[in-house]
């Protein structure tokens, strides 16, 4: 029986927040006390977590990661992509099906889910591919997917181009109550590009992505969410065109969410201008505009989800001209202390940027986690929100390094990560 | 070191005193191209190599003769020739070369930011021959050190660069040289190939052909890429001659000093007419004579 006690327990599913104590029996949690357990209870406690001046929240979900395996294993495995989530406060993730073969399949649905059990320390819910193959020209085996235990289905990387096949997988996937994450990139007028289109691409010679293109297909995917009924999740929004377009379609009522990823809101494109591939990434850092937009499309819950988009790469992709560098970026490990940055700015309140990585994730996905009530499976971050350090990616779990926030000063992040009751990282580091 | 970086890998990172002093060291390294023998001592022993990943007539052979006039060994590498067709990187290729101790290496390549990736990694100097869309340094200061050499200064110059802008690393080197230097500094083309921004820094984007010659001191043709015809940019050669190109009717309408400037290749009859290319105001040609002056220049002020 572990007991900690004091924290400032923070649950936006359960409308909490207030200080108190948490007692996890079995892995479950049995009891969430406002001002502190019976006394009766704190005596059967085997371990004790003194969370004084800390936060203690749901275990943080990351719904958008690559874990690369099967296929690329040079760049990520379940096992370390697990061990970085861990490391940055997550205690369950979804990952993507760009792996090699794709997860279009129940066979590899069955793979990923059945190594995560046995060598991953978080819990790992798989995302199915819409069209088999990626190659967006036939619908996946969804049925199948489902029945192995995908939570979602996308062809995160890509557009499915063509709007017939796409408006049929939203309804193919509603039959089988599966959410559709969407990659939202007009890919005829991304070809080719590398960056943002803009004031910096012209000066860099770069050729750029007009937000545009996001737009266009952000407004597609939101006409077929209408026509379909299918839920509908927007994934990493990164301009104020697709922030505007949601806003829009949510007042309308539309079952349309959204997520965006750290570097949108931290970074914008002048970052590019040394030529630094770490900073190369799909959709591309935007303006300084698009990354207020972004901001208060989260103050105002527009932007329903903090999702990393982590994107391991090797030196083999990375360390080449600009224009042949792979797109994407490492953030399990850095993505709660930049969050993190919000409240500090006073953007966001605190409750509600756990929402948006708890409780908000595990109801589009519709997963039993994201909340501390008595019975579930005992998934709890503490947070330490004065915690200082500076980002250094050669102690990162991940085995890619390929982050551009190395070197940063941080302030707060995850003191605990405890995983169906099980702490499996504590302030001296991971445990597993 | 006169230069404060050891490269030379874009305009912007030059001051106004340092294009200045590389002007001034061009004039007197250009008379030395007008001798019986055409050579100096001054870099004796010092090993230059021109590294070029795309093809290259005038670049290559000007930064070759510049060398050679000052007496460096100078080898050059083509990508055709080298361990890039077995696939080597440009990491790699950096790494190695550097191994053989070379005192500066030239580099061309169609990725924007490789020259900086190699100036990263080599203690050796870098000099950008043209990356991608983004920067022809050497380019530029030949124009300008061509203009100064007519005009007597840039500053308040106006100059016109025509053509595609978008793709072109000439017009950008080009644009913040003049800007810096004091210039007025005027594009056009069809819209499609002016990149978003681009009054941003610093000049004015005019609505017609006419606009753009009229008053003009000097006007830049760039080079239309033929491959780019029929495709999203524009419908055929014909149409952008008509529309774009600099031809005698067009030119009657500028000022009666005009200077006319091309950085090469040419395409006759596109975006300049021959009797245009081959008139009394085109400094095609002086353009080409003086780059062997300014890339002495330059190696001089980097690795002497």
């Amino acid at each position: 029986m572990l007991l900690i006690k004091n924290g400032r327990i923070i649950d936006p599913a359960a409308g909490m927040d207030g200080e108190g104590d948490i007692v996890i029996d079995q892995g479950m949690i049995l009891e969430v006390r406002p001002g502190g357990i019976k006394k009766e209870h704190a005596g059967r406690a085997t371990d004790t977590i003194d969370a004084r001046g800390k936060i203690v929240v749901p275990g943080l979900i990351d719904m958008h990661v690559h874990l690369r395996e099967p296929g690329h294993e040079y760049k990520e495995t379940i096992r370390t992509g697990c061990r970085a989530a861990a490391s940055g406060g997550f205690t369950a993730l979804a990952c993507m099906p760009n792996t090699n073969p794709v997860n279009d399949n129940q066979s590899v649905t069955e793979y990923i889910l059945d190594r995560a059990r046995r060598e991953g320390c978080v819990t790992v819910f798989a995302v199915g591919a819409i069209t088999q193959g990626l190659r967006g020209e036939a619908l996946a085996e969804m049925g199948e997917l489902r029945a192995a235990g995908a939570v979602a289905v996308s062809d995160d990387g890509r557009t499915v181009r063509n709007a017939e096949l796409m408006r049929r997988g939203m309804e193919y996937a509603r039959t089988f109550h599966l959410p559709v994450i969407c990659h939202c990139e007009d890919s005829d007028m991304t070809a080719g590009a590398v960056m943002s289109e803009g004031y910096m691409s012209t000066q860099l010679g770069l050729k750029g992505m007009p937000n545009a293109a996001e737009d266009i297909i952000v407004a597609r995917e939101i006409a077929l969410a209408e026509l379909t009924g299918c839920p509908v999740h927007i994934a990493h929004v990164s301009t104020a065109g697709a922030v505007r377009i949601i806003r829009d379609a949510k007042s309308r009522g539309v079952k349309v969410t959204a997520e965006t990823a750290p570097h949108y809101f931290t970074l914008t494109e002048d970052a590019v201008s040394s030529f630094d591939t770490s900073m190369k990434v799909h959709p591309p850092l935007r303006s300084a505009r698009d990354v207020e937009a972004v901001k208060e499309g989260l103050r105002e819950g527009v932007i329903d989800v903090i999702a990393t988009d982590h994107a391991p790469h090797s030196s083999l992709e990375k360390d080449v001209e600009f224009d042949h560098a792979s797109f994407g970026m490492v953030g399990l490990e850095t993505a709660l202390p930049l969050s993190l940055r919000l409240v500090a700015e006073g953007r966001v309140s605190l409750p509600a940027l756990v929402a948006a990585m708890t409780a908000h994730p595990a109801k589009i996905l519709g997963i039993p986690k994201g909340t501390l009530s008595p019975g579930r499976e005992a998934d709890i971050t503490i947070i330490d929100l004065s915690m200082k350090k500076r980002i250094d990616v050669n102690t990162f779990h991940s085995k890619s390094k390929n982050s551009p926030f190395h070197g940063w000063e941080v302030e707060g992040g995850a003191l605990y990560t405890i995983v169906t009751g099980k702490v499996i990282k504590d302030s001296s580091g991971l445990l597993v | 070191m006169p230069l404060k970086s050891k490269d030379l890998l874009t305009i912007g990172q030059l001051s106004v005193n340092e294009i200045n002093l590389i002007l001034d060291t061009a004039e007197s390294m250009k008379e030395i191209s007008t001798r019986d023998i055409k050579k100096v001592p001054t870099l004796r022993g010092k090993t230059i190599i021109n590294l070029f990943y795309e093809p290259s007539t005038r670049t290559r052979t000007s930064f070759e003769i510049a060398g050679k006039r000052l007496s460096a060994d100078v080898v050059n590498i083509s990508t055709s020739t080298s361990s890039v067709v077995k696939g080597e990187v440009l990491k790699d290729t950096g790494k190695n070369l550097q191994a053989m101790n070379p005192d500066l290496v030239v580099i061309r390549h169609a990725a924007a930011g490789a020259p900086q990736m190699l100036a990263r990694l080599l203690p050796a100097a870098i000099i950008n021959a043209g990356d991608g869309a983004h920067e022809h340094p050497t380019q530029a200061l030949l124009d300008i050190f061509t203009m100064r050499e007519r005009k007597g200064t840039i500053a308040g110059l106006n100059v016109s660069i025509i053509g595609d802008i978008a793709h072109s690393r000439v017009a950008r080197s080009n644009i913040t040289a003049l800007k810096k230097m004091g210039a007025s500094v005027t594009v056009y083309g069809p819209l499609t190939m002016i990149p978003p921004g681009i009054e941003r820094m610093g000049v004015t984007l005019a609505s017609s052909m006419e606009e753009a010659i009229a008053g003009m001191d000097v006007i830049m043709m760039l080079r239309i890429q033929m491959e780019r015809q029929g495709t999203f940019l524009f419908p055929s050669l014909r149409e952008y001659a008509s529309f774009f190109g600099l031809n005698a009717d067009r030119l009657a309408g500028a000022t009666a000093d005009v200077l006319i400037m091309h950085p090469g290749p040419v395409n006759r009859g596109v975006e300049i007419s021959p009797e245009v290319a081959d008139g009394p105001y085109a400094l095609i040609l002086d353009q080409v004579t003086n780059g062997v002056a300014v890339r002495m220049a330059l190696l001089y002020l980097l690795i002497s």
